[in-house]
């Protein structure tokens, strides 16, 4: 039997009668899951679902090689026993079912709320011993950041272990969407983390679109590709600045900053917000591309390109800047897989994944875009692949932009079919951003899950830190650069 | 007297002028205008008219820690050759100078241990060790230049005559006391002092509980000590300078340190914390290698 035998397979950005997704009692749920883990499928969500009858689960696991998800639902349950013994990437996704479903999760091994737990109240994990000291960081930090506690235990500078105590965040996304689509979704769907406006947002219209069997126009997927690539190239220009300016080395984190304002404006030159907002809409993009900007755009990103060298060889052929990232926050390969890491984070830590080339969609079906990977797994490789996807980014942007589809930005977009469910995965600038849709009798919404990539990536920020300087622990958080918002929803 | 006066006046009107210098600096180097060069004055006198919150937790010492550490470095800036030799210098003063450093860096450690919180404890932890790394330096130096000027006070041993044949010596020790002016500054690369990061903070995180007027103490302080550091390297070098003595060459070596200081931090990121104990071993094998250089 193979192991997805039990699953219903689909493809990225596709949607499914609900009819046709087995459903299966959570004793043999729970063994299929594994055994297709343990096969080598990755998980992308594992979510509770109100069904008729009480809540059953859902899980969406990825074969990466082969460009094929598989879902299945499980009956109505109360109880259910962990997996993340057997399979550490299941950790976080059964805390937040024991946490926000009735269903009651058993032999967890680290049972506690994902975002519901404040310092005050939760449970940390303690050492104990005359030289061990408890340091707590937050959730008030000193910069201008997201909210959230850390809780270190170290001995001297040394960091034993760090536990990440987030949901300062939470705004009830998932509940706000629920119920939809209508006018307000896409715009909670654009603010589910500010950085990621377009990548939220493309992987909300995606499923708008599928669930209605529309597709978008070709020049408007181009423009959303566009926009995330643009959206990904601000991001991790404005990340290496902000890694710079962490080592103390200010002037390439000011030339950073103000290359990062480069690729905004481009984008507020294109939708009329700097961070993509409004752009990307059911049915295509809400603004078109004329010759003339595309011309001004290709003459932007040839400048720009230059600027990124340039900027890029002060920081990494400087002797002290390496001292810093080299070694610093190792996140092997093993552990990368085991947690399940997606996006830059995974591909810093040698996996070889990313959802533009394993599982195309929209405009990434046409071209396509190398992948890149470093072994080493330390702040030096996830920030040479800042460096490195840009310049990839920029090739496919320049490309893209010299030849652009011809016709509508935008086609229509019919109200969602009921009885639907649809999964889409983008390939965020931080990396796997998965949205799973489901409608009901009447063509609304029953269920609307998100997962951003940093709730499967949290985790490897605390195994970075094991052995490692306190001192270092900025620097090494700002090589994730994870949002918070994201993970709390 | 006069030569007290002059240097009471450049000892409590000149230092916030260096950080302004510095920042100025950096800014220029990331393509920025950069806050006014007077700036840091128009800090203090904002945080003098400001009022301070106390944590219920602390105690007399949290109070006193800002006044005596500014106190005991006013002190030891009366014993350092400024735009004049110093008029109170004695011989050994370079001893005292040392303490009274030592001393002020105890006040604010123990003002920072007396917040009780974990941050200020390991800033605490951090600054005591790195200047226990940094005071030999110090201490070696002075040897090498007491055996190389016959003089035993911080005016005959700064800006006396140096023989002639001491000339590695003195790269050697101007080399070690920039590193140590560096640590003793929290500059980069040993700290940076615009950084917003709790946990990798030095100095800057042992005074996060103070404000208004302490902090303006601490600020004030902090300013004083960089000069004085400042001023040592360049009264180091003015014999080198015809017709040196005075307002104009001293101003001016200062301003040179504070830009030095400037390009240092523009041009290198911090070191890595465990790393910053061989920096300073390095000042000291170089102040160490001067004393040689005297006993041939």
């Amino acid at each position: 039997m193979s192991p997805t035998s039990r699953f219903r397979t689909l493809r990225n950005g596709g949607a499914v009668e609900l009819a046709a997704i087995p459903v299966v009692a959570v004793e043999e749920f729970r063994a299929s899951v594994l055994r297709a883990a343990k096969a080598g499928l990755r998980l992308c969500a594992l979510f509770a679902r109100p069904v008729e009858g009480g809540t059953g689960l859902c899980s969406v696991l990825a074969d990466d090689a082969r460009g094929f998800l598989y879902t299945l639902f499980s009956e109505p349950t109360r109880a259910f026993r962990s997996l993340a013994s057997d399979l550490p990437q299941a950790h976080l996704f059964e805390r937040e079912i024991a946490e926000s479903s009735d269903i009651a999760v058993s032999e967890h091994p680290w049972l506690k709320p994902v975002r519901m737990g404040f310092p005050d109240a939760a449970v940390f994990f303690r050492e104990s011993g005359d030289e061990v000291h408890e340091v707590a960081v937050g959730p008030i930090h000193a910069g201008i950041i997201e909210p959230g506690h850390f809780r270190f235990q170290c001995h001297g500078e040394t960091v034993h272990h760090l536990e990440i105590q987030l949901g300062y965040q939470h705004r009830g996304v998932e509940a706000l969407l629920a119920g939809g689509p209508d006018r307000r979704c896409v715009f909670v769907a654009e603010s589910i983390s500010g950085d990621t406006a377009v990548g939220h947002a493309l992987a909300y219209c995606s499923n708008l679109e599928s669930l209605a069997g529309a597709r978008a126009s070709l020049r408007g997927e181009a423009l959303r590709a566009a926009a995330l690539e643009l959206e990904r190239l601000s991001d991790h220009t404005g990340d290496l600045g902000a890694m710079s300016g962490d080592v103390g080395f200010l002037p390439v984190a000011a030339y950073f900053g103000r290359l990062r304002g480069e690729f905004l404006n481009m984008l507020m030159a294109l939708c009329g917000n700097r961070f993509g907002r409004g752009l990307v809409r059911p049915g295509g993009a809400a603004f078109d591309l004329t010759n003339a900007m595309a011309e001004d755009f290709s003459a932007r990103l040839a400048r720009a390109r230059t600027d990124l060298n340039a900027i890029s060889g002060l920081l990494f052929e400087s002797a002290s800047v390496l001292g810093r990232f080299d070694e610093t926050g190792v996140v092997s390969r093993q552990t990368a897989r085991d947690l399940g890491l997606v996006g830059l984070a995974a591909r810093a830590s040698g996996l070889d994944l990313d959802v533009r080339r394993d599982h195309p969609h929209g405009f990434y079906r046409f071209r396509h875009i190398p992948v890149v990977k470093i072994d080493s797994g330390d702040v030096y490789a996830r920030a040479m692949l800042r460096h490195l996807e840009s310049l990839r980014s920029l090739d496919f942007l320049e490309e893209l932009i010299a030849d652009l589809p011809r016709g509508a930005a935008r086609a229509a977009c019919p109200a969602p079919r009921p009885g639907r469910f649809a999964v889409c995965l983008v390939e965020g600038w931080r990396g796997e951003i998965c949205h799973v849709a489901e409608t009901g009798d009447d063509g609304r919404f029953r269920s609307y899950k998100i997962v951003d990539p940093s709730f499967h990536n949290w985790p490897a920020v605390a195994m970075a830190m094991r052995g490692g300087e306190i001192s270092d622990f900025p620097l090494c958080n700002k090589s994730f650069n994870l949002s918070y918002a994201g993970h709390d929803l | 007297m006069t030569a007290l006066f002059e240097n009471l006046a450049a000892l409590l009107i000149v230092p916030p002028l260096m950080p302004g210098i510095i920042t100025k600096t950096k800014a220029a180097f990331g393509g920025r205008k950069g806050p006014p060069v007077l700036q840091p004055y128009y800090d203090l006198v904002k945080l003098m008219g400001k009022g301070a919150v106390y944590s219920r937790t602390t105690t007399r010492m949290f109070r006193l820690g800002p006044t005596l550490s500014l106190a005991a470095v006013v002190l030891a800036g009366l014993l350092v050759p400024l735009v004049r030799a110093s008029a109170l210098a004695f011989p050994g003063d370079a001893i005292l100078f040392a303490y009274l450093l030592g001393l002020s860096r105890f006040a604010t450690v123990a003002a920072a241990l007396d917040a009780g919180s974990s941050f200020e404890g390991m800033g605490a932890s951090r600054e005591v060790a790195f200047s226990s790394f940094a005071e030999p330096s110090l201490m070696l130096a002075v040897a090498a230049l007491a055996r190389a000027t016959g003089g035993f006070s911080l005016s005959g041993m700064f800006g006396g005559a140096i023989a002639s044949s001491f000339g590695a010596g003195l790269v050697l020790i101007v080399g070690s006391l920039f590193f140590v002016l560096l640590a003793e500054n929290s500059r980069i690369p040993v700290d940076d002092p615009a950084t917003h990061l709790e946990l990798t903070m030095i100095h800057e995180v042992m005074v996060l509980d103070h404000g208004g007027p302490d902090l303006a103490f601490i600020l004030y302080g902090s300013s004083m000590k960089l000069l004085l550091w400042s001023s040592l390297l360049v009264r180091l070098l003015l014999p080198f300078v015809p017709g040196a003595e005075g307002w104009a060459v001293w101003s001016l070596g200062i301003a040179a340190v504070a830009v030095a200081i400037g390009v240092v931090e523009s041009s290198m990121a911090r070191l890595r914390l465990i790393r910053v104990p061989q920096f300073l071993v390095a000042a000291i094998c170089a102040a160490a290698f001067a004393v040689m250089l005297t006993l041939k």
